[in-house]
């Protein structure tokens, strides 16, 4: 492993705004699910047939998964917001703070209600009748008597509950929260694990030191240590703070977050970089930008339409064949122009314009072995594909561009194998395998020495970078402006150059970095262009 | 001062009587005790008193009134209410303890602590060493004085105590009972007491009340039961002590010997 000064760096630098919004979504969370829980509890516990409905059903949520249950909510907003939006002309934000909180509270309460129904239950009975007898009413005996009894199994409901959401916020990346899991996210995507040390270290971090200052409280509550109560309190007031202010103040207008524009960005390497140029270009046109990473592809483009997402990179193929569900094959200008008559019409959602490059499923072989057999089209390769094997990714061989290429082109190929993409390109690198299904963009064609062999007869779909901006956003023509000199701009072996500098194992450059690098050559002189 | 009229309790509507047809009077400043084996219905008849159970049929009235009339809260903060299992509030100091009643009444601050302060006093625990002890630092005898205050903490004139001294060692049970019959006569309460003791229900009692199978089969002085058994559940329960006493006797003889 690499100690990479600029990864660390990096890290630092995003720290004060990962850590806060950690934080915040948190302790938010958490005192929701306290507010919920007890409350709850207490109505149930007396009442035998709704326990065991409310526990069951707390119990149900508990096995959606954590990222799923995330999920779930920014589906319920968006749906909310096709009601709302017509009848009373308002919607509620479906990416980012309000699924994340209404997620994690639902998963802390589980815990929480769990142990004060128990803890309530599991007072001694003599005592409970102690309290009735003495002339207590059933919310005196509650509140003075079995509560208190109660409170050391509550508090360990509430420091379950604690370390669970700490550690679930860290999947609120993909719907759009930022969180210590951008660290973990873009890392493991990027392949920077001082980005993903950092995520996990301190998400696990937060959620010990938690736990522990909960954990004295009570302790100091049960011997009545006025000390410890006091020490636990101040602990989590500075954990609270500590956490939350430094990115308050140290993010420029902070309270005015809302009006900074939105880059979205899926979850792969090429996505974070050009979220990154975005946000560079935007910030220095002098308006305020931040990045919203990993978001799921779908959701990026379900949240631009929605107006939760400003701007993001698509690609004009996902938008023809996953959109707008078209089946039949096109030239790029086609789709291009249909693509944003159909955006524009059906979503309000303005296409500025193609960024210059593809990022196109392709057949790519090693550049040696395609001049020895002089190969330079789909067409060369058909004659050789009986005596050849191709390798793919687990989607390839499953997509339409596959069976339109092999139908169009008569391939017939001797054998193939399924591989995880870095595997992949290993095994054509060795020979194993003799052609490979790549991303047109994909740093590692060069890196590999790798040929992408035309396609004569247009049957792959085009798959052209194109920036997309949403309806709210298309009509500020400050912004529009801004982004326009990115478009038509970027070349592909520059894309593939900056991909590769972010995913490669030896001297690693960070998303930024590479974003910065990009920039360069696009402001080069315009014989580079 | 309580008194219990034809009153059953029926636990499956009426299939079969865990208490039937009890009549009961314990007068002011008495000392009753119902006696009795084990599910012959003497803690059902107690806790009908102060309605922690509700009687199917028959009437109760504690000083003159209907307890069925009553908020059944309100009653139970004017009965003291003593059990075995102690049930002190175990998050609570031993003050804090004593002074739930009075605190639940909203008696000014300065009064339940007075009050609290003279009844650890007056139980044998001096205030200013045990009013802020944990009950678990207490033994099972002080933690059974306690009990007692906290009952007496409200100047309840009534006092239900179901086998209240039943967990203590010998020593400790002999001087609590002779304290808490010091305590009965000095303050005038009037007390019905369960237990299956009979050397204790001697002892203690004005007059015993003897349940067999949810019946009230004699009512009467300690000295009437034993003169005059009104049958063999009786007469076996005045034998037991009797014969204790006659084997002590023979083993104290024999080593005199």
């Amino acid at each position: 492993m690499e100690w990479d000064a600029a990864q660390m760096q990096e890290a630092f630098r995003n720290l004060p705004e990962y850590l806060g919004q950690h934080v915040l979504i948190t302790a938010v969370a958490l005192g929701l699910g306290i507010a919920i829980s007890l409350p709850l509890a207490m109505i149930v516990v007396r009442r035998a047939r709704m326990r065991w409905g409310t526990l069951a059903g707390a119990s149900v949520t508990q096995t959606v998964p954590s990222l799923a249950l995330l999920a779930a909510f920014y589906l319920v907003l968006l749906w909310l917001g096709t009601v709302t939006g017509p009848l009373f002309g308002f919607k509620l934000p479906a990416l980012g703070f309000l699924p994340t909180v209404m997620g994690l509270t639902l998963y802390s309460v589980l815990p929480i209600l769990r142990n004060t129904v128990t803890g309530i239950l599991g007072v001694d009975p003599a005592v409970r009748e102690a309290a009735v007898a003495a002339g207590m009413r059933p919310r005196q005996v509650l509140v003075r008597v079995e509560l208190p009894l109660a409170m050391p199994v509550i508090v360990a409901g509430i420091r379950t509950a604690t370390v669970w959401v700490v550690g679930i916020a860290t999947l609120s990346t993909p719907i759009g929260q930022t969180s210590l899991g951008n660290y973990i996210f873009t890392g493991l995507q990027t392949k920077n694990w001082v980005s993903v040390l950092f995520g996990v270290v301190l998400a696990a971090a937060l959620a010990i030191v938690l736990d522990q200052l909960i954990g004295l409280a009570e302790s100091g509550a049960a011997q009545r240590s006025r000390r410890r109560v006091l020490a636990a309190g101040v602990g989590l007031v500075a954990v609270l703070a500590g956490g939350i202010l430094p990115w308050r103040l140290t993010v420029p207008d902070a309270s005015a977050q809302g009006r900074a524009y939105r880059i979205g960005a899926k979850n792969f390497t090429e996505q974070f970089i050009l979220a990154s140029l975005l946000r560079d270009t935007i910030q220095t046109a002098g308006m305020d930008a931040t990045k919203m990473e990993g978001l799921g592809s779908v959701v990026a483009f379900e949240a631009l339409a929605n107006g939760d997402v400003d701007v993001y990179v698509d690609y004009s193929g996902t938008v023809w064949a996953n959109y707008m569900k078209r089946t039949s094959v096109a030239g790029a200008e086609t789709v291009l122009r249909e693509m944003t008559d159909w955006l524009a019409r059906e979503k309000g959602i303005l296409c500025l314009g193609p960024l210059g490059f593809e990022n196109a499923y392709a057949l790519a072989m090693r550049r040696e072995r395609a001049e020895e057999l002089g190969i330079r089209t789909i067409a060369d390769l058909g004659p050789h594909a009986p005596r050849m094997t191709i390798g793919g990714d687990y989607e390839f061989f499953g997509r339409p561009e596959w069976q339109q290429m092999r139908s169009a082109y008569g391939l017939r190929f001797a054998e193939r194998k399924q591989y995880q993409s870095t595997f992949m390109y290993e095994a054509v690198a060795t020979g194993e395998v003799d052609v490979i299904s790549a991303f047109s963009s994909d740093g590692r064609i060069a890196a590999y020495d790798l040929v992408v062999l035309d396609d004569p007869k247009h049957v792959i779909p085009p798959y052209d970078a194109v920036v997309l901006v949403s309806p709210q956003a298309a009509r500020d023509r400050r912004l529009v402006e801004a982004l326009r000199p990115l478009l038509s701009a970027v070349r592909v072996e520059w894309m593939r150059e900056a991909n590769l500098m972010v995913d490669r194992d030896e001297d690693k450059r960070t998303v930024d970095q590479a974003a910065a690098w990009l920039r360069e050559r696009l402001a080069g002189p315009p014989s580079a262009k | 001062m309580i008194e219990l009229c034809g009153v059953c309790k029926s636990y499956d509507g009426g299939d079969s009587f865990a208490v039937r047809d009890v009549d009961l009077h314990v007068a002011e400043g008495e000392l009753v005790v119902l006696l009795g084996e084990s599910g012959c219905g003497k803690t059902t008849t107690l806790k009908m008193i102060n309605r922690l159970i509700e009687p199917t049929s028959g009437r109760i009235t504690v000083d003159g009134a209907d307890v069925r009339e009553q908020d059944a809260v309100l009653l139970r903060r004017r009965i003291g209410y003593v059990f075995q299992r102690i049930g002190l509030f175990p998050h609570m100091a031993v003050g804090e303890n004593v002074a739930v009643v009075p605190r639940l009444l909203g008696w000014p601050r300065r009064e339940t602590a007075g009050r609290v302060d003279e009844l650890l006093e007056l139980v044998g625990l001096p205030a200013g060493e045990y009013r802020d002890r944990l009950p678990r630092q207490l033994s099972g005898g002080q933690q059974q004085r306690v009990g007692v205050a906290r009952a007496l903490a409200a100047r309840a004139k009534v006092m239900l105590m179901d086998e209240p001294f039943g967990a203590l060692d010998p020593l400790t049970r002999v001087a609590i009972q002779d304290e808490f019959r010091r305590i009965h006569d000095r303050l005038g309460l009037t007390t019905l007491m369960v237990t299956h003791d009979m050397t204790e229900a001697l002892l203690m009692a004005n007059r015993i009340a003897v349940l067999d199978g949810g019946r009230l089969v004699q009512v009467g002085t300690p000295q009437e039961l034993m003169t005059h058994p009104a049958g063999r559940v009786v007469a076996r329960l005045m034998d037991t002590p009797k014969r204790q006493a006659d084997r002590l006797e023979a083993i104290a003889a024999g080593e005199g010997g």
